[in-house]
């Protein structure tokens, strides 16, 4: 490098074919400096627009997921309605005709409706749902039975996609409602009856072959039971290895061999996980099938790898001066490690978890190994019920044909990049809160 | 490499110098201390291939400082770090030769390592305090060794040693704050704190004061008078003068062995050695 040798003899006393030797290769120099520098910001602007398209998608399919076209209907619960007798029990309210009551009501609304065809497209623009939802409204609330109340109650598919404006209002644009229906629903809406409303049954309902009582409520718990598996095995395992590994095993082959297959681990497909989950934890062990308990011990299978590595380089970070310091005032290896070394690792520990957990918490294919594809409507209670998990929603949403089970994936991929900003921002925040700067 | 000149005045030596493995002491001048603490004799240190330390034997005294002085690489730091076991946590060495801490062998099978380093403290190179408080640097090796039976005891080890260390005027105010926060020639004054407070028999220094400036240095100095009266104390220094200001006998090092040890104002004045006399007289290194 005729550059270096140039810089050696730049010295006060250098002759001046050397100094403008330096200084042409000093313009050189910084050349290659602006151009790397140049690349750098190029590639990071290129990342932030991919992620800034990737959002911004995303928002514009779901955001309209986040509410909901409802019709506030006057419901008049007598039991002659209901087809019920004098003194219901549970068994009688449970199955009582709540269609009825929701068709009655609007009826009343628009009494000039007296054909039978009509008054069937009239019934039409409530959403079939309005039923049950009511019906587990009156179980929740027997009182209810002999008295009118007013309730929001969905309204159907083609409303809802009519008032979000993604369909027109003539059947060239998409539309399904009728010349009819449409002028109804114009008097509802004028009269303040019919409104798009917070969705709140997105965020507290499971799964259903219907759009509008399709939540995302299961896949969360099932995510957070998942998670909590995950976590509570991973962390400590991966932790405690990774101090074994650096702090106390021996140098030898066998542990070499170790590490080469640990970090292999790290890069096996996560679906070979689920294989082996299915092998292990469901056939031979026999815990239960689609259960959360079991897709968080194949994703703790899947996340100890990384988190071994990340503690494994946390610990190797830490300065061996502390380590000198500590066993030279007569500190045990184990104190020294739990008093001096873990605490300085931890932050580096904790991100590697962090970080782990937000890839468990994204991936699908091992789930669909151990029968957490299954359509689950119940929302699971405790961690050995079936459930399913928020990626595993969402793939199974992006098959649906309906319209309105698309922005339903979008929306629940928002959810579940709102969770991974959460927990990448816990990273930051846990880095920042235990990395003193010493 | 510096040493490349060394190996050859080690060949020249070597006609004066008898050949390792007799067992018999190859060194110029008296190893032995008036009131031994600790005893070397026949010591080997072998890092993998490198042969570190060839036969040395060496006393230090009771309130004594002994000087280690002697070239890059030549074995100073090998040899303290036996002493406490240091060394036993770097793969692949190996030490043979006799090591006896008042008579007591610090090799031995039942030897405890944790109570040989609370006996025999050690300061580094580097400043090297906790990431942790002031306080809590120097209330660490009292805590996990059990010396204080009560708050107020360890306490007063912690301010005991501060002051002893000089530290304490300065810091007064802020015990609580990082150890890590103070000036480098602080810090090291907190590391002699903390390696005085479990009250140790011997205390071993690498090189205590070479990040520091002269004011620091001095300091440390005035300290390791100080505690000379209590302590029996090995101190490696690459400063003539600071070996000539703080001990009462020095040790000369060369390429693994130890060519010659002596009162140290005879070393500085009247080398009997040709390699010492180079080195102290400024001819090598
Ligand atoms: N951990 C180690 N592994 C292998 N060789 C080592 C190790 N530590 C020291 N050595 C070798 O042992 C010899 C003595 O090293 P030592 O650190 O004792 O020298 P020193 O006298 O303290 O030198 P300095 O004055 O530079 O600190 C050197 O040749 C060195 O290369
Ligand atoms: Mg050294």
């Amino acid at each position: 490098m005729s550059a270096s040798t140039g810089g050696g003899g730049a010295s006060p006393h250098a002759p001046p074919q050397i100094r403008r030797r330096v200084e042409a290769g000093l313009a050189r120099r910084y050349g290659r400096e602006r151009r790397f520098r140049a690349c750098g910001l190029l590639s990071v602007v290129f990342g932030v627009l991919f992620l800034g398209f990737l959002v911004f998608t995303i928002v514009r399919n779901g955001y309209s997921a986040f509410r909901q076209a409802e019709l506030r209907l006057d419901l008049q619960l007598d039991s002659v309605t209901l087809g019920l007798g004098d003194r219901p029990d549970a068994g009688a309210l449970a199955g009582a005709d709540y269609q009825a009551v929701v068709k009655a009501a609007m009826g009343r609304m628009f009494p000039e409706v007296t054909e039978r065809r009509e008054r069937r497209d009239l019934g039409a623009l409530v959403s079939a749902s309005s039923a049950f939802l009511l019906r587990d409204r009156v179980l929740a609330e027997p009182d209810l039975v002999g008295r009118s109340v007013s309730l929001w109650l969905p309204a159907d598919d083609a409303v809802d996609l009519l008032l979000k404006g993604h369909v027109g209002r003539s059947r060239d644009s998409g539309g399904k409602l009728t010349t009819a229906q449409l002028a109804w629903l114009d008097r509802l809406v004028a009269e303040g009856r019919a409104a798009l409303r917070f969705n709140t049954a997105f965020f507290s309902n499971g799964d259903s072959r219907e759009p509008e009582l399709a939540g995302i409520w299961g896949a969360t718990k099932g995510s957070f039971f998942m998670l909590l598996v995950t976590l509570a095995l991973s962390f400590p395992l991966g932790v405690a290895a990774a101090i074994y590994l650096e702090e106390f095993a021996p140098r030898n082959r066998w542990i070499d061999f170790l590490e080469v297959n640990i970090n292999n681990l790290a890069a096996v497909p996560s679906i070979v996980f689920g294989l082996l989950g299915l092998a292990v934890f469901i056939d031979f062990l026999g815990l239960p099938r689609s259960s959360s308990l079991v897709g968080g011990l194949v994703l703790a299978l899947m996340t100890l790898p990384v988190v071994i590595i990340a503690s494994r380089a946390a610990i190797k970070a830490v300065p061996p001066s502390v380590r000198e310091a500590a066993l030279g005032i007569g500190a045990s290896p184990m104190q020294t490690v739990f008093h001096h070394v873990l605490p300085l690792a931890l932050p580096g520990m904790l991100t590697g978890a962090v970080i782990g957990m937000a890839r468990a918490l994204g991936e699908s294919a091992p789930l669909l190994m151990i029968g957490m594809v299954a359509f689950i409507v119940d929302i699971p209670a405790t961690p050995l019920d079936p459930a399913t998990a928020l990626p595993v929603q969402i793939y199974l949403w992006a098959d649906s044909p309906e319209r309105a089970f698309m922005e339903r994936t979008s929306a629940a991929i928002l959810v579940l990049l709102g969770f991974l900003l959460v927990m990448n921002i816990t990273a930051v925040w846990l880095r920042s809160r235990f990395e003193r700067r010493w | 490499m510096e040493l490349a000149t060394g190996s050859t005045t080690a060949a020249e030596g070597s006609a004066t110098v008898p050949s390792t493995g007799s067992g018999t002491c190859q060194t110029v001048g008296n190893i032995h201390a008036r009131d031994p603490v600790i005893t070397v004799r026949g010591c080997n240190v072998h890092y993998g291939e490198t042969h570190a330390l060839k036969d040395v034997s060496l006393d230090i005294g009771r309130n004594e400082v002994v000087a280690l002085i002697g070239p890059s690489g030549c074995g100073k730091s090998t040899f303290i770090r036996c002493l406490n076991r240091m060394n036993d946590t770097i793969e692949g060495t190996r030490i043979t030769g006799e090591f006896r801490l008042d008579g007591q062998d610090i090799y031995a099978r039942d030897m405890d390592v944790v109570m040989l380093r609370a006996r025999v403290g050690m300061v580094f190179q580097k400043p090297n305090p906790f990431p942790k408080s002031i306080y809590e640097n120097v209330a660490y090796g009292p805590r996990i060794h059990g010396l204080a039976g009560s708050r107020r005891e360890l306490d007063d080890i912690v301010y005991g040693s501060l002051e002893r260390a000089g530290l304490l005027d300065e810091v007064r105010q802020r015990l609580d704050e990082p150890g890590t926060g103070l000036s480098g020639g602080q810090q090291q004054r907190l590391c002699i704190a903390r390696a005085i407070a479990v009250s140790p028999e011997v205390i071993l220094m690498d090189e205590p004061c070479s990040a520091l400036d002269p004011i620091a240095t001095a300091r440390i100095e005035d300290l390791i008078d100080e505690i000379s009266r209590n302590y029996a104390i090995a101190i490696v220094t690459h400063s003539m003068q600071q070996a000539a200001r703080v001990s009462q006998r020095v040790a000369y090092f060369h390429l693994g062995t130890l060519v010659e040890v002596g009162a140290t104002d005879r070393i500085f004045t009247n080398p009997s050695h040709r390699l010492t006399e180079d080195y102290v007289t400024g001819r090598f290194g």
